[in-house]
């Protein structure tokens, strides 16, 4: 695929009236573990400017953003503060300059009230007592001038909606002089009225000659309170300062996507067209894993889902679309409102894990180290732990037998170093998703569900994954896969559903799709061209 | 890469096509040692202590046997503590279900049954309690410290309403019988034998059998186990079952020790057992931790206990050292740990 033609960056003249911007980040460079998530990004953002940064997810935003906000160190790179070198070691310092920064998952303190988040580490104090009554009244003033007057500063946090837990935290970054607000995806959690609410908000402060870093899928909220736009793709900046109301949705999508790393995806089996025919045509073969009418209450709307075996499904849609959470209903780790999961034909007991794990349903979770790996263990514990019984004789372990079983799978699998007593934590991303796979593996899974299995992997660790997962699909097992990154669910899959909110927007073989399609159902919900 | 190369070559070599990777059938044996071993260093300082102090009365049989003898009660106890502290929990009320098991058990009504029925006693409120336990925290709404906490003040309680605040002593020969102190078994003290018994096996039991592994998987990560396909409530449940099975033995061990049956029975016996775990390496946070270190643990601490008598200090004195065992354990593994 061909990156689009490039569109002539709009050269915008620098504000007259102003020598320096007000915030300049250049050649910041961020490598964790094995991925390097920024390499040289530079970024300018003038006071009283709506400045969007756009990019796929893994593209770099929510570490650039953490770099700004002080929580995370560049390896390199210089920011510049209204002209002067600063260097942000801490949260607090980049408060002090004026940062505030609004991120997707509140940092609020759920049984502490409004009035007490608002002033969390900025206490309304004389030494040491908090002067309880000024605190209130100066947050009521700050709810006021925020639109949302109706918010009782006394309630805790936890009790208010999550459109009223986002305004206590603005609220909360208003309470200091601020001169630059980060917001990562304000709108995700807001009805349409209160997206209309938060744009009067982000025009008051600009008017104030406040800066605002807006960072939002939804291109149509840019074009709406943006000025500028800034893409981001595998930690580079694609193109910087673009001006928002005028770039076309076509350009912005082929600057997301157009990539320099090409992945090797492996080549499908020739089988599948016929497959697909006889799904059209003749009686197909009975799927592996069927979901009915699956639904869950502020989820994702009811679904109907099948997988065969040998085939790869895939879930694509933004984080918040439902497809994590349709994947842990599947595995038995969600109870679902209604509809049912059968495997082989018969129905699953709702919201049990331990019956799906016995039926042959393996889940790699989203949250690797949370969700799935046992960090103080060695690997073949890792790998052992869903088949423990089958190196047992009355609750006895045959710990030579388990070693042996799961150093065979490890070795399947490329295990890298290829040492069964080493303990996961060492291991990088792509290895200990490895080790997940192992444990399904050994566990003789049916239908193996995947979410994000390459997150954290670095780019070279990838391919061999997706060779992996090609691999254990050819054997016979189903798989169901979930990622934001376009391009893999397009290069692995057989099959693609797009989610959009919850919701099935659309259903095609992958090889009828491309990622500026998938994109645009992803974020427009209606297809383009 | 985080053991001490080396310290394994007396293990036999892998099977053939292993191409670096050193040979350690012996999972982790290497790791644990070292912390083990520094516990064991502590154990022979104390001795020598008391060897230096008090010559002619510590390194004597009998005082040795002593030793063992009052490790044995708080050891059993601290084994099925263990347990529960490694599969993510926390018990405190076994110095209560101690002292309600042992009151019950030497009941008038239950001596009539004779031995078998005071033991069976014991044992059935000491699983009671740990059912109760067990299904409120693993089936309810309740966390572990404040389940525990609630079954420390009841238990302690019932055992003061049964015995109506006296010492129901013991009037059954065959179980005074055992308890006294010229009895052997293969030339060991019975209890003593038995907390071998149970320590052996709670070692069996944590590293060589599906529950022990099971334990030390919910421990480390219960939303991983769940996802797993582990029953974790199941396990958390079985695990206070075999922490109140504990008390049960102890609480029995204790009538014969004592002749007796006490409501003050077992006091603080809970933060014994803690601290025995904590200072044998168990993690407080679970998923880590060994039986063997907790018999180091309690033995650290019984010796320290008769070498301060005998050398005639305080018991206030003998706490504050308490304590800073415990800190400095704690910063020893910390030590360890950032390296």
């Amino acid at each position: 695929m061909a990156p689009p033609a490039r569109p002539a960056p709009a050269e915008e003249p620098p504000p007259p009236d102003r020598q320096f911007p007000l915030l300049s980040m250049s050649g910041i460079t961020k490598t964790f573990p094995g991925v390097r998530a920024l390499d040289g990004v530079d970024l300018d953002v003038e006071a009283g400017e709506v400045h969007c940064l756009l990019g796929q997810n893994g593209a770099g935003k929510s570490t650039l953003i953490k770099v700004l906000a002080g929580a995370h160190q560049p390896d390199a790179g210089e920011i510049r503060w209204k002209g002067r070198p600063v260097r942000l070691h801490t949260p607090v310092a980049a408060m002090r300059l004026g940062v505030a920064t609004i991120y997707q998952e509140l940092d609020l303190v759920r049984h502490l009230s409004v009035t007490e988040n608002i002033f969390l580490g900025n206490e309304v104090a004389v030494r040491g007592f908090i002067r309880a009554r000024d605190a209130r009244r100066r947050a009521a003033e700050l709810l006021r001038r925020l639109g949302h007057p109706e918010i009782d500063p006394d309630v805790p946090v936890g009790a208010l909606p999550a459109a009223g837990q986002q305004i206590v935290s603005m609220a909360r970054a208003l309470s200091h002089d601020v001169r630059l607000i980060v917001m990562d995806e304000p709108s995700a959690a807001l009805d349409p009225d209160e997206v209309d609410n938060l744009f009067r908000i982000v025009g008051d402060l600009t008017a104030d000659g406040v800066a605002v870093v807006y960072i939002s899928h939804r291109l149509e909220e840019i074009r709406r309170i943006g000025d500028r736009v800034s893409v981001l793709k595998d930690g580079r900046v694609a193109a910087a300062g673009l001006p928002a109301r005028t770039t076309t949705t076509a350009d912005l999508v082929a600057l997301m996507t157009g990539r320099d790393v090409q992945y090797a995806f492996p080549e499908r089996p020739v089988s599948t067209e016929p497959l697909e025919d006889r799904v059209l045509h003749a009686a197909p073969p009975p799927p592996v894993l069927c979901a009915e009418k699956l639904a869950r209450q502020g989820e994702f709307a009811p679904l109907d889902l099948e997988v065969r075996r040998g085939e790869i499904v895939g879930l694509a849609g933004l984080v918040g679309s439902g497809r994590s959470e349709i994947l842990e209903t599947l595995s038995g780790a969600r109870r679902p409102t209604s509809g049912r999961v059968l495997v082989e034909g018969r129905p699953l007991r709702p919201g049990d894990v331990t019956a799906a794990v016995r039926v042959g349903i393996g889940l790699a979770p989203e949250e690797r180290k949370a969700q799935a790996l046992l960090m103080l263990e060695s690997v073949t514990r890792n790998v052992s732990v869903s088949a423990l019984p089958r190196f047992s004789r009355g609750g006895w372990l045959d710990r030579r037998a388990e070693r042996a079983a799961a150093r065979a799978r490890t070795r399947d699998l490329a295990l890298h170093p290829d040492d069964p007593d080493r303990p996961v934590r060492t291991l990088s991303g792509g290895n200990q998703q490895k080790v997940v796979l192992a444990r399904w593996l050994l566990r003789d899974c049916k239908v193996l569900l995947l979410d994000e299995p390459t997150r954290g992997v670095d780019v070279g660790a990838r391919a061999e994954l997706y060779a992996v997962i090609r691999r254990l699909a050819d054997s016979g097992v189903a798989i169901l896969l979930v990622s934001s990154e376009v391009p893999e669910v397009l290069g692995l899959a057989d099959r693609v559903l797009v989610l959009r909110e919850g919701r099935v927007v659309h259903t095609a073989p992958a090889r009828e799709l491309d990622e500026h399609r998938v994109l645009d159902l992803v974020m427009e919900g209606s297809p383009s061209c | 890469m985080l053991s001490s190369p080396g310290s394994d070559a007396v293990k036999e070599p892998a099977p053939p096509p292993t191409q670096r990777s050193p040979a350690r059938r012996g999972i982790s044996a290497p790791r644990i040692g070292v912390r083990h071993l520094s516990l064991l260093g502590v154990l022979v300082a104390l001795v020598a202590v008391g060897a230096i102090t008090r010559p002619e009365q510590f390194l004597t049989g009998d005082n040795l046997q002593l030793i063992l003898t009052q490790s044995s009660v708080i050891g059993v106890v601290t084994v099925g503590v263990t347990f529960v502290i490694i599969g993510g929990g926390i018990d405190l009320s076994v110095g209560a279900i101690v002292a309600l098991a042992s009151v019950w058990a030497t009941t008038v009504a239950t001596q009539e049954y004779g031995l078998g029925g005071m033991l069976l006693c014991a044992l059935c409120v000491g699983l009671g309690c740990g059912l109760v336990n067990g299904v409120l925290i693993a089936y309810g709404p309740m966390v572990p410290f404040i389940a525990t906490l609630a079954m420390l003040a009841s238990a302690r309680g019932l055992a003061l309403l049964i015995s109506d605040g006296k010492t129901q002593v013991v009037t059954v020969d065959s179980v005074l019988g055992l308890g006294v102190s010229d009895s052997y078994v293969l030339g060991v003290p019975p209890l003593v034998l038995v907390f071998a018994t149970v320590a052996v096996l709670g070692w069996l039991v944590l590293g060589r059998t599906t529950f022990g592994r099971r334990t030390v998987a919910v421990g480390g990560n219960a939303e991983a186990s769940r996802l797993a396909g582990i029953a974790v409530r199941r396990q958390r449940l079985l695990l206070y079952l075999l922490s109140g099975l504990c008390c049960g033995i102890a609480a029995f061990m204790l009538i014969v020790l004592t002749g007796s049956g006490q409501n003050t029975n077992g006091n603080l016996y809970e933060l014994d057992a803690i601290a025995a775990a904590i200072i044998g390496g168990t993690l407080l946070s679970g998923g880590r931790g060994t039986i063997t270190g907790s018999v180091l643990g309690v033995l650290v601490f019984t010796t320290i206990t008769n070498l301060f008598a005998l050398n005639n200090l305080q018991s206030d004195v003998q706490q504050i050292a308490k304590g800073a065992i415990i800190v400095a354990a704690v910063l020893v593994q910390k030590g360890r740990k950032t390296q």
